[in-house]
Formats: structure tokens, sequence, C-alpha cells
């Protein structure tokens, strides 16, 4: 059980090619970064996952399932994919129409509809805007409404494209947790982002894109250890990585406690 | 003669029942780069709305207090002469770029158009800014094809092309990657080298502690501080309002309560290196 990229290539049909030749796997239960520059094909890769694109050539499986068989709302009960711009997401006229949208759709039962609609609700901390039109709210708050319109799915995948783009801390704290506890529910989650503090705060696994293609796959450490894929995937090390680095104490410390670990004592 | 002076000035939304904003009052002097931070709802945006006369202009709502931009009422501007006065950078790209424009050239040069800057002219500085921002791939381009990334650095550039001596400009970076982050930042400071009066909302505390002069500290529609930028990043306020400290200043926190203290908090990078350098014996 997993998705599984193998050799996978996308042409828009202007014929713009955004992902060429990529492959790798997202294991159940794990948590994956994936960072790039703008237009190295990280959203166009995300997209190709729940079958929102299906690709030119090679394949995407979804539990041993190709993408190319099935149809995007099918693939969606398996993989959540929640939108950069929550305007492209959001279609109801009141939040709490917008999560029942999904349980309507799949004609859940009442009890189980009220109760995934308010899990949902709770862990995006939006229950206090049910009423609300979405297009009142601030952008934030419709992002957070966009990723709980994904969450009341029993998805066993969800992806979130630059979900903290805008966010402030409270915020950035409710994310934290809400993926925390999709892990600890064994769901897996891929999470578009240009912020390395965050990515070093909470990812271990990161993959880097440039241009089109997979650059790197692996730690957070071994990714900020090489000034060469920084400088491809046009990302930075996070302040204090450099920071070290820069004084020769490390080229792979990055937490804050192993950091002020490797200062010494003031003379 | 400052500015922009605010006294006493609350704002209350049309369709809301809880003021946007309480009780401001501040200052603002010519020439300086000013931070606004705060969380998400802490009354950032509303501001930057009421200096650009957005508000009452545009949002309708209850206004009370007075509101000065360069000595002059708010209220008595040529809504069209202070938006040649003020440059404007909204958070939401999607919101900002004109929809009627086919290419991305065009979108930039639309506000020059509007003005009424001569054709030579324009398009020498629509080239300039499009080369310090690195678009020359996307000119021709249509602006609602672009990513949102793209979005956001074209209606930055067309900003900068339109020259107004004071910026305001909302969270200009949330969609960008690193790289575009700091050329947008460069630009920002040069603008500030240049003389420009700018007004910044920006999450990334790290990238504003490098360049602002001052910050002004928001949280539910108060101001709760505004002073220079070293002493307020290191101040209680940032726990106050909830937004982070730049990471070095969290190191030197961290390292204190281990009893290995840096002689003062650092907020950049830069000063943090020097005083560890010298620990170092380097």
């Amino acid at each position: 059980m997993a998705i599984t990229f193998t050799n996978v290539s996308f042409a828009y049909p202007s014929g713009w090619r955004a992902v060429d030749d990529v492959s790798f796997t997202v294991r159940p239960g794990e948590r994956l970064a994936i960072v790039g520059q703008n237009g190295a094909g990280k959203t166009t890769t995300v997209k190709l996952m729940n079958g929102l694109l299906k690709p030119t050539s090679g394949t995407v499986t979804v539990d041993g399932v190709t993408t190319a068989e099935r149809t995007t709302a099918s693939i969606a009960a398996t993989v959540g994919y929640v939108f950069q711009n929550p305007d492209d997401q959001i279609f109801a006229s009141t939040v709490r129409d917008e999560l029942e949208y999904m349980p309507r759709y799949r004609k859940w039962d009442d009890a189980k509809r009220d109760e995934r609609v308010a899990r949902a609700a709770r862990l995006g901390g939006i229950e206090r805007y049910f009423d609300s039109n979405p297009n009142d709210l601030p952008l934030v708050i419709r992002k957070f409404v966009a990723i709980a319109a994904v969450l009341v799915g029993e998805c066993k995948y969800i992806v979130l494209d630059e979900p903290t783009a805008g966010l402030d801390r409270p915020g950035q704290r409710r994310l934290v947790g809400l993926i925390d506890q999709l892990e600890s529910e064994g769901v897996s989650v891929v999470t578009i982002t240009h912020d390395m503090r965050f990515v070093a705060q909470t990812f271990t696994r990161v993959i880097a894109m440039a241009n089109r293609h997979i650059i790197a796959d692996g730690d957070c450490a071994s990714l900020f250890a090489s000034d060469e894929l920084l400088r491809q995937a046009s990302i930075r090390r996070p302040e204090l990585a450099q920071l070290v680095r820069d004084l020769g104490l490390s080229d792979r410390a990055y937490r804050l406690d192993e950091i002020a670990a490797l200062i010494p004592d003031n003379r | 003669m400052a500015l922009i002076s605010m006294q006493d000035v609350s704002f209350t939304y049309a369709y809301s029942e809880a003021p946007a904003l309480s009780n401001v009052s501040l200052t603002l002097e010519e020439g300086l780069l000013y931070g606004v931070i705060g969380v998400n709802a802490s009354g950032k945006t509303t501001l930057c709305s009421l200096m650009r006369g957005l508000i009452p202009l545009f949002h309708p709502g209850t206004l009370t207090g007075k509101v000065e931009i360069r000595g002059r009422n708010l209220l008595e501007w040529d809504p069209a002469e202070l938006s040649r006065a003020i440059g404007c950078v909204f958070e939401n790209p999607f919101t900002q770029i004109s929809g009627i424009k086919d290419t991305v050239f065009e979108e930039i040069a639309f506000g020059l158009e509007n003005i009424g800057v001569p054709r030579d002219e324009m398009i020498e500085r629509v080239l300039e800014v499009v080369e310090r921002l690195g678009l020359e791939a996307l000119i021709k381009k249509n602006p609602n094809e672009l990513s949102g990334g793209q979005r956001q650095k074209v209606a930055f550039a067309a900003i900068v092309a339109m020259d107004a001596d004071f910026i305001v400009i909302d969270e200009p970076t949330s969609q960008l990657d690193p790289e575009a982050s700091d050329a947008v930042f460069e630009i920002i400071g040069d603008l500030r080298k240049r003389g420009k009066s700018i007004v910044l909302v920006e999450h990334k505390i790290d990238l504003m502690a490098q360049h602002a002069d001052r910050i002004i500290v928001m949280k539910d529609g108060r101001v709760i501080g505004e002073g220079p930028t070293a002493e307020i990043v290191t101040s209680a306020l940032m726990d106050e309002a909830d937004v982070p400290r730049p990471e070095v200043t969290e190191l030197a926190l961290a390292l204190q309560g281990a009893g290995k203290a840096f002689p003062s908090l650092p907020i950049t990078r830069a000063e943090a290196f020097a005083a560890l350098s010298s620990r170092l014996g380097r």
C-alpha cells in the first residue's frame, strides 16, 4: 500500500512539460515535504497523486491501482488534495455546506456525517464559523475551511499545497497539531512548502524539486548539508543551520536543541 | 511634517460588529521602513488599507479619530492623487492582477498607462523592473496563466514601476520561494536606501529583523508597541502578540537559559556570527 510514481512525465495541453521522469514512493503514515523553486513542478506532481492530472507517460499507482484507470472522484476518496488557493476549492455558501458536501455525495448516514464533520471542524479550528459564508472569512480561515473539507473524508493520504503561505504562529501551531494527529491515525501527509523553518521543525523526509525533476529525496540534514542541491532548488538553509555552518561547527545540524548544544560556554 | 499621523483612530467594517482597529495612535516619519507584525486578524491589513485611503473610500464602515497623510486629512485627499502618492501591493495577487491585460508586460505597464506616462518612458521603466525581478521569461505570458508565486512577483513589479515615494506592501512574499523572497526584500531594501517610505506587513520575521528600521506590533486591532526593530523583536511584546522571534534570537535566549549567554541578544545571523566567532577565538 503506497502511492508510487514510476518514470512519470506530464505535459500540459499547451505542450509545456511541467514534470519530467519523476519516480518516488509515499509510504503509509509518513510525512513528506516537497520543496523547490516556483515553477519547479511541485503542484503538478501532487495533482498527479490524486488523479486531477493523469501522466503523459509513466505510471502513478495509488494502493496498487494506476490512476489512469480510475476516475478522479474515486481516487479522491483515498487521496485528499487541499488546493494552494482555497478559492479554487471552496464553492458552497456556508462552511457547514462545504464540509457536508462529501458525506452527502457519498450518501453517508447522518450520524457518521455529523461525527466526521465535527471532528474535521475541530481539527481545523473553524467550529465557530459553521454558519458563515466562506467568502466573508479571511484568507487564512478559508485555508482551514479548505483543509477541514478534505479532512471530513477518510483519506489515507492528504496533500497540502502551500498550507503555510501567509500563516501566523497560532495558525502554524494548529497546522502542526493537525499533521501530528493525522500521523497518529496512520494517514500520510504530503506538504508543499517554501518555509524551511517549518520543514526543519516538522518533517524528516524532504523531496527537493528543480526544473521539473526530483534532485534530492532524503532527510533534512542531508539536503541542508549540500550547497549545490540548495542552489539548484532555490532554497535556503534555516537560519541556525547556516549559522553553525558559517562558524564551522557543523554541516548537518539544523534543530535548535542540537545547535544550542554545539555552542561552547563563555570564556 | 510626519508622513502619517493617526490620533485615536478606530474603524469598524460595515458588515462587522467588532472594530477592526481600536484607538490607534501612531506617527510615521518619512524615509523609514516600518514593519507591521501580529497574528492574522490583528488589524495589520486594515491599518494598511487606512494608510492607503482604501478605508473609508472603498471599504465602507465607521471611522473615528483623525488620520493625516503628509499633514493633510485623509478625507481631504483626492483619491486619484492619493493613489499616485502611495503605491500599494495587496496580499492576494489574485485580487491585484487586473485580469484585462493579455501579457505580463502590459499588466506591469497598466498603472503607468493610467497616469499617462509617455510611451518610451513607460517601456523603459517596465523593462527595468522586469530585469531587477528576473521576470524576462514571463513578459509575453498571459497573467491569468501564471502560478501564485509568479503573479505575486508581477503584482510587486507593477507597483515598483509606479515609483511612488511611499509604498504600502502587504505580505509580498507569502507564496514565493526563498530565492524570490530574498529578491523582493533586496528591492525593498533598495527602495528604502533611495529614500522611499515603506510600510511592510510580513510574517517572515528573520527578513523583517534584517531590513526594518522600526516595528509596529498589533494585537486585537490595537497597536501594542512601536519602536526600533532590535528593541521590539527581543522584547516580551513578541510573546504577548504571539509572533515568533528571529531564529538567532530564540537561540540566544535558549543559550541564556543554559548559562551560555550572548553579551546582547542578536536579531540577525550576522550579529550572532560576530558574537560567536569571537567566543570561538576566531
